[in-house]
């Protein structure tokens, strides 16, 4: 009969190694899994059966699945995803849960209705969410801005934004911009003032980092598009005034059309093509510019920038 | 007025879920025990007797018949505070002192809260566990824990005690206590009702037993007057090796060791074979009753109906 | 008899207190303080929101599984292990020790739950620097817990008095779980039809409800809780409560103790 402390010391030793082992398969099954043909299932996706599972707890569930969505979303993007079809689905539950949960709409609002691949491309799911979280939080003005955002960013349906942002405007402690906006978007519905303001607010009133980073994103496209806008216009001006194209940006400054040459919000200086046309330096890291961007460019999935 | 009176009581319990099979646990019981005296209560294993205790503190309902305990019902509270029961093979609350336990029991049979520390201490000394004070029930040895059943059954000063097998789980000298506790109560002007299967332990402590087999009441009575019609046995030892023929006739039970005879006769021909054995100049060393007549008693009596039942079942 | 019951209850506390049931605590504290520390980097924003769910959560989950394990062994164990024999032959009526042996479990959950209130308030000051009034309601949905632990007590010691702990155990945790969605019972019922509506209704009603007493989510947004809510689910809960401990009673009462 073998001693206990030999027995000791092989089933010790033999623990070890299947401790190993196990650990050692674990990671091979975690590759094999993500291999195969990930499919893209939410095994429950009933929002009323998931209430009755969760026993009286569906808050608590409403954040797991609030967390699911944004490292749905989060992870997809990062990989440069084309379509998130679970995002729509993972929301749905997500506020079916807890109704009031209003970071949720925001997100959607911010991230299902832009189309792919900075968004799942279904505007109208997220009007119907943005709708469904108004319906439930009738004094909370940033469910109408989401609404309101929706159709004016996304739909350009101004009649409709300008309608929920002066419903939202009413409710008490409204964010002043509601009504500004809700006056103004008829008049200048589509420029540039309206756009900034929209994402200005989007920026300040957020506390979701990625809703926040998409928001200076945006706004520093809108930078970009003005800049260079505004830039091709005086190289024509100076053309047509000097007979010749500017050299350099700053022949446009000496001559007295600005008073400084700008610069990208990244920093770089604008170039001037020998056709007039300006670019910028580093499209990669300006997603969302519409303007600037060199001929045959292809646009890289969006990653938002660290510092923001 | 008689301290127990048992008028009729039965028990029987339906067996089976689907198809229900009446078992009889306890034939109609009859008999009285009185006050100050110690009455036993006899039977072998499954006779019935930790039946007729549960009927008898109201742990279980009868099927049939009633009993008083000092004039009162069953289920009376006030006579409950004059009674103490220790139940077999007790077992107590794990995590709890004996202090503790013995507290809590006095406060339940409604102790004055200024007695309760005294009668405690009193009490575990008595049953011989004066320093058990910080040590939890659930480390007690078999032996310690009857006696603290026995304590938590004396403590508030019962007028009747019912003990169902009050010396099991004690070593000689435990018994030996507990024989000597029973004695004192009596003393103290308390009624002991003790059921036991050993017969040794009656017959020295008892005024009166009551014998119980498969259910059934077999006899009750005082010890002298139940075993006076059984012929018991004796085992005579002489010295050398020489058995007379009158003994051999009397027996075929005897022993040859070393330089002595050993034989066992009817206790009615004990006479003879001491005659037998002095004509033959034998030195007789000893002559000891072989088997408690008690016991003969009982194994004459039990023997034909267990015989019976075996016919019957 | 009022001094009986008190003292089979305290008795009841003493012996759950020993046997270690409070060490759920350190479980507890372990989650909480894990959780506090994890949210913020999981679910920014929503912090306070998710530290309110979870905590409220737990400490309901955890209260349960003591209710139901210790309650369902509360009068079985004592016939198992032969207890109760030197309790009832003293004179201790059957229904004070029923009574005494709730309130001592609900002591113990009441005690545990306050322990556990204190945890989950230090994880919400760790994650937000200061409390708001709205922390106050946090208190009101924890005392509709212990008012459902009142219920789930009751009803684990009715199957007690009867059943082994296994079934027990099954039976209470069912109702709980069919307890927590008593409202859609109550609503299916009112449109069924014919034998099964007779049915629906009758289990709808003596179901507990729990889904009232769950107020969990809304407390974790901030909201008030009407204090109207406040009574009617304390009186239902005493009622209820009390109707299962009658038939606790009346089940004991009549038992054959082994």
């Amino acid at each position: 009969m073998k001693s206990p402390r030999r027995i000791t010391l092989v089933a010790s030793v033999l623990l070890g190694l299947c401790l190993l082992a196990s650990v050692l398969l674990l990671r091979q099954l975690d590759q094999v899994r993500n291999r195969a043909a990930p499919q893209e299932v939410l095994y429950l996706s009933s929002p009323k059966v998931l209430k009755r599972l969760s026993l009286g707890y569906q808050g608590l569930l409403a954040d797991v699945y609030w967390t699911r969505a944004v490292q749905y979303f989060g992870s997809k993007h990062y990989a440069g995803a084309r379509s998130y079809e679970l995002l729509a689905p993972l929301l749905e539950i997500t506020t079916a849960l807890d109704p009031n949960l209003t970071v949720a709409y925001e997100f959607g609002a911010n991230f299902l209705a832009p189309q792919p691949p900075n968004g799942a491309g279904m505007p109208q799911a997220a009007v119907e969410l943005a709708e469904y979280g108004v319906r439930n939080n009738p004094n909370d003005w940033h469910l109408y801005y989401d609404l309101g955002f929706i159709y004016y960013v996304e739909l350009k349906d101004y009649t409709r934004a300008s309608d929920a942002f002066a419903r939202g405007s009413r409710v008490p402690d409204a964010h002043p911009f509601l009504k500004v906006m809700a006056a103004q978007m008829a008049q200048h519905s589509g420029e540039v003032g309206m756009a900034r303001m929209l994402w200005t607010t989007t920026y300040q009133s957020t506390a979701d980092r990625s809703i926040r980073a998409n928001a200076a994103a945006h706004l520093r496209a809108l930078q970009v598009d003005e800049d260079v806008g505004t830039l091709e216009k005086l190289v024509s001006l100076y053309r047509e005034q000097k007979g010749h194209p500017p050299s350099v940006l700053g022949d446009l400054q000496t001559a007295g059309m600005l008073s400084a040459v700008p610069v990208d919000p990244l920093g770089h200086s604008y170039k001037l093509m020998s056709d007039g046309h300006i670019e910028v330096r580093d499209p990669d890291n300006l997603p969302f510019i519409e303007k600037g961007l060199p001929p045959g460019y292809v646009a890289l999935p969006p990653k938002f920038l660290p510092s923001d | 007025m008689a301290a127990i009176e048992i008028l009729g009581l039965e028990k029987t319990y339906t067996v089976g879920f689907w198809r229900k099979r009446a078992k009889c646990a306890l034939r109609p019981l009859h008999f009285n025990v009185e006050e100050g005296e110690i009455f036993g209560f006899l039977g072998p294993n499954g006779a019935g007797k930790t039946t007729t205790l549960k009927l008898l503190m109201g742990l279980v309902f009868p099927t049939g018949g009633t009993a008083r305990i000092l004039g009162r019902e069953i289920n009376d509270p006030a006579m409950k505070a004059q009674i103490g029961f220790l139940p077999e093979q007790p077992y107590f609350y794990d995590y709890l002192t004996a202090p503790e336990l013995l507290e809590y029991y006095a406060q339940l049979s409604g102790v004055a809260p200024k007695e309760r520390g005294r009668k405690v201490g009193e009490v575990l000394g008595r049953v011989g566990l004066p320093d058990v004070g910080g040590v939890q029930l659930r480390k007690f040895s078999k032996g310690m824990l009857q006696r603290v059943g026995i304590a938590q059954a004396i403590l508030h000063d019962p007028k009747v005690l019912f003990l169902d097998e009050p010396m099991s789980g004690l070593d000689p000298i435990g018994r030996r206590e507990v024989r000597d506790l029973m004695e004192q109560l009596k003393q103290e002007g308390k009624t002991v009702f003790f059921s036991t299967h050993i017969l040794s332990d009656a017959e020295s402590l008892c005024d009166r037993v009551a014998i119980i087999h498969l259910g059934e009441l077999r006899g009750v009575g005082v010890v002298a007057d139940l075993t006076s019609s059984v012929e018991g046995k004796v085992e005579v030892v002489w010295q050398g090796n020489l058995v007379p023929a009158a003994v051999k006739t009397m027996t075929t039970e005897y022993h040859l060791t070393g330089d002595t005879v050993r034989a066992v006769v009817l206790e009615g021909n004990q006479d003879a074979a001491i005659d037998a054995l002095r004509r033959d100049r034998l030195r007789i060393i000893s002559i000891i009753p072989v088997r408690t007549s008690l016991e003969e008693y009982f194994v004459r009596k039990l023997k034909p109906s267990e015989a019976a039942a075996g016919a019957r079942s | 008899m009022s001094s009986r019951i008190a003292y089979i209850a305290f008795n009841t506390f003493r012996e759950a207190v020993r046997d270690r049931v409070l060490y759920n605590l350190v479980a507890f504290a372990v989650l909480m303080s894990g959780a506090a520390i994890l949210v913020g980097q999981i679910s920014i924003g929503i912090e306070r929101l998710v530290v309110v769910n979870l905590g409220l959560a737990a400490v309901s989950l955890f209260g349960m599984v003591i209710a139901i394990f210790i309650g369902i062994a509360l009068v079985s164990k004592e016939i198992d292990k032969r207890t109760l024999y030197t309790v009832l032959s003293r004179p201790v009526q059957r229904w004070e020790f029923i009574v005494g042996k709730f309130l001592g479990l609900a002591g113990t959950l009441v005690v545990n739950t306050v322990f556990m209130a204190v945890g989950v308030f230090a994880a919400l000051l760790y994650v937000s620097p200061h409390f708001q009034v709205a922390d106050t309601w946090i208190l009101v949905a924890l005392y509709f817990i212990v008012l459902q632990f009142l219920i789930i007590t009751s009803l684990a010691l009715l199957f007690s008095s009867f059943s082994s702990p296994l079934l027990s155990a099954v039976f209470a945790f069912s109702l709980f779980v069919i307890g927590s969605f008593s409202e859609d019972l109550r609503g299916f019922a009112a449109l069924a039809q014919g034998a099964t509506r007779w049915l629906a209704t009758a289990a709808a009603y003596l179901v507990p409800d729990f889904s009232s007493l769950n107020v969990i989510s809304s407390v974790a947004h901030g909201q008030p809780v009407a204090s109207q809510l406040i009574l009617s689910n304390t009186l239902y809960a005493v009622v209820y409560a009390g109707m299962i401990l009658c038939g606790a009673v009346v089940i004991f009462e009549h038992r054959n103790l082994k």
